[in-house]
């Protein structure tokens, strides 16, 4: 018999965490990451889950116990959100580098200055390239499937995973979700045995000062130089998408729950326009892909889960049928344009995709995007390229900006409120 | 004194050949520290001179069990070594972080302060050598007063060392000591005593360092005899709130007569443009809290 559950998505991540048994906890406060480590910390007194939970004094530090616990072989947790996850930086680079599998859930709040304590994913996006696996969530029942399968995802390539989700539009919002029972995880997720720990009856100095070029052992063996490290962290991503897509599948048929592997596609096969996002905002798409079939346009999305490693091949061929494509995103790289956008165009050069990229910016510090809004957004893509229009264009979705908008070209659609 | 060498665990955990300084204080230190923490021990280095006598990957001098961090997060670190043992079962194991005064003082004192409030199981230990030492004696929380360092290179250090001991003790740890290579028994018995308690220990070393102070490398021992002659660094422990001297500090307090700090300022050229008024200022504090220390020994 199911257990289905109403829930919120920390509260299912803080189930996820149960069901996957991790030894250590540690976590340091921040909205709207709150209510998660405060459910776990529940756990822990209460006796329903075993583990040590550290009430670390910042996050530099929650990030710090869970590696050098990961270091001693216990699998371990954390969560965070924006500023905090900025000030983990340093230790997230860290992580990766040491090839621990720690699991993190950043739930997705805008960065400061200045402050916002609501959604957009600049936090996660900014730390693209720390060296961790990124998955984005859509819904509370993908929170709670991701995170059991990113302890096997993390335990099998050494790569830290973070299991990202919007805050408040997911962490604070009650959905149905269904509990799968502790046997079932536990057939999928085995306890973790890692390959190195560090131990007196094996003494090694972890992590010490490495010369960029190889250097040989005590016994004459030519070892690792910095840039072999390096490479092989690279190596380990390249090999991880499959280990992402076996996880997912072999979650499905366990549990009849398919979230995709790297990506998930919704009306894509006959469709003229394709819109792509990450997290909730793309499920938000697939109702202006409704919307928009019902005034005859064919429209479909493809939501991103996997942000790194990139699902190139996987996206060449979602997008090659598409004649019109509008990406809706909660992050941009100032000075440039959204990231998923770049990377889109990036993997779609040399190939025969040739349509034309529209880039979104939409719901930074939480500004509320609504459907409709998408749809007028995407109609107005599409228009422009029957029109024969062919540029790649950026627009700040239902944001006033002012007479900087008619100087530079940068379009304002709908809505534009007046400051 | 001559009777308790023969106490002293026979085993090395360093190996001849580590790539710390001629004359290096923290490598004194560390030896023994070793050996008295013996074979079931993981230590914690942030970025600092140890790192650097740790050696360079694939080969290390030292045979205990060692993890890097980051410079901020050594005390979080250790936290999280403890906390991994703790939830593995395997409780037998002594946990060790060694930082510099840059890495206690500074930028790792969050994180300490974490670890001690929660009372952590483990053993923090500073080894002070009063700059930062590793990237070329750059001036730290812990610089006294009149010193020239990198970065005081001509008016001298202008504030005073921070009272980290006082820091310390302000988080009620159930054991704190200090300790000077310069007397190994000493500190010997600190480490062994420190390894038999739970919670957080903090010791602190206080480490002559032959080219950042400005001295020559066989007067290590001298120069660090010289800072607990004339007071100026004082070995006692505090344990669970009760303070006592120890060693050479004992012994000068039952006689009542330190040397002239200027014995000590005069042998090291990071001293050379002090002031006199500095210089005063200095051995003024050395005296008030020498007093102190005298009246919490009768108290």
């Amino acid at each position: 018999m199911s257990d289905i559950r109403i829930i919120t998505g920390n509260e299912a991540a803080a189930l996820a965490v149960k069901l996957a048994e991790p030894g250590v906890i540690a976590a340091y406060p921040i909205t709207p990451q709150t209510k998660l480590a405060e459910v776990l910390s529940e756990y822990v007194e209460s006796g329903e889950l075993k583990a040590e939970y550290i009430r670390v004094e910042s996050e530099h530090s929650s990030l710090t116990v869970c590696m050098s616990a990961s270091t001693v072989g216990a699998r371990v947790f954390t969560a965070t959100s924006s500023n905090g996850l900025l000030y983990m930086h340093e230790q997230l680079h860290w992580a990766a580098g040491s090839r621990l599998p720690v699991v993190m859930c950043c739930v997705n709040r805008g960065v400061g200055a200045p402050w916002s304590i609501f959604n957009d994913q600049q936090d996660s996006f900014s730390q693209r390239d720390t060296g961790w696996i990124q998955i984005y969530c859509r819904d509370n029942q993908e929170i709670l499937d991701t995170i059991i399968q990113a302890y096997r995802i993390a335990e099998e390539v050494y790569i830290p995973v973070m299991v990202c989700y919007d805050g408040f539009i997911l962490s604070h919002t009650m959905m149905p979700v269904e509990v799968p029972d502790a046997g079932t995880v536990k057939e999928f997720l085995p306890p973790y045995k890692p390959h190195t720990f560090l131990s007196p009856n094996d003494p090694k100095t972890i992590n010490p000062v490495f010369f960029a070029t190889r250097r040989e052992n005590s016994e004459g063996i030519l070892c690792d130089g910095y840039m072999e490290m390096r490479y092989k962290l690279q190596a380990a991503f390249e090999k991880s998408g499959d280990i992402i897509k076996n996880a997912s599948s072999q979650w499905a048929e366990m549990t009849g729950r398919d979230h995709g592997g790297l990506i998930w596609k919704y009306m894509t096969e006959d469709a003229e326009l394709i819109l792509t996002g990450m997290g909730s905002i793309a499920t938000e798409a697939t109702l202006a892909a409704d919307a928009l079939r019902n005034e005859g346009i064919r429209a479909g999305v493809v939501g991103i889960r996997a942000y790194r490693p990139f699902p190139k091949k996987e996206v060449v061929q979602a997008f090659r049928k598409a004649t019109a494509i509008a990406v809706f995103e909660k992050c941009i790289s100032y000075g440039y344009e959204g990231g998923v956008c770049s990377d889109l165009k990036a993997a779609f050069y040399g190939t025969a995709i040739k349509a034309p990229v529209h880039d979104y910016i939409v719901g930074l510090g939480g500004r509320d995007v609504k459907t409709e809004e998408i749809v007028d957004a995407a109609r107005t893509t599409l228009e422009s390229i029957r029109a024969g229009k062919t540029d790649n264009k950026i627009t700040w979705l239902n944001c006033y900006t002012g007479a900087q908008a008619e100087d530079n070209g940068w379009g304002v659609i709908r809505g534009d409120p007046q400051p | 004194m001559h009777e308790n060498i023969f106490k002293i665990n026979e085993k090395e955990y360093i190996l001849p050949g580590s790539r710390a300084c001629q004359g290096c204080g923290l490598s004194l230190a560390y030896r023994y520290i070793l050996k008295a923490l013996r074979e079931n021990t993981i230590v914690a280095i942030p970025p600092s001179c140890l790192c650097v006598l740790h050696g360079l990957y694939p080969t290390t001098p030292v045979i205990v069990p060692a993890l890097n961090t980051t410079f901020a997060s050594n005390a979080a670190s250790a936290s999280g070594i403890v906390a991994g043992l703790d939830a593995l079962g395997k409780r037998e194991m002594t946990v060790l972080a060694l930082s510099g005064d840059g890495g206690t003082y500074d930028i790792g004192i969050q994180s300490l302060s974490g670890a001690a409030e929660r009372n952590t199981n483990f053993i923090f230990a500073c080894y002070d050598n009063e700059a930062y030492m590793n990237t070329g004696t750059q001036r730290s929380g812990a610089t006294p007063q009149g010193t020239i360092t990198t970065t005081t290179p001509i008016l001298t250090k202008q504030d005073p060392k921070k009272d980290f001991l006082k820091i310390m003790e302000a988080h009620h740890i159930p054991y704190l000591a200090t300790v000077s290579p310069a007397y190994p028994i000493d500190l010997y018995d600190k480490f062994v005593k420190a390894k038999k308690i739970r919670g957080t220990r903090y010791i602190h070393i206080d480490t002559p360092c032959p080219p950042g102070w400005g001295f020559p490398t066989r007067d290590t021992v001298k120069i660090g005899k010289l800072a607990v002659e004339t007071g100026l660094f004082v070995l006692f422990e505090i344990e669970n709130g009760r303070f006592r001297f120890t060693g050479r500090s004992k012994t000068m307090a039952e006689r009542g007569k330190l040397l002239p700090l200027v014995n000590y300022v005069k042998k090291q050229r990071r001293f050379k443009d002090m002031s006199i008024e500095q210089l005063k200022k200095a051995q003024s504090s050395v005296n008030s809290r020498w007093n102190e220390y005298l009246k919490r020994a009768e108290g």
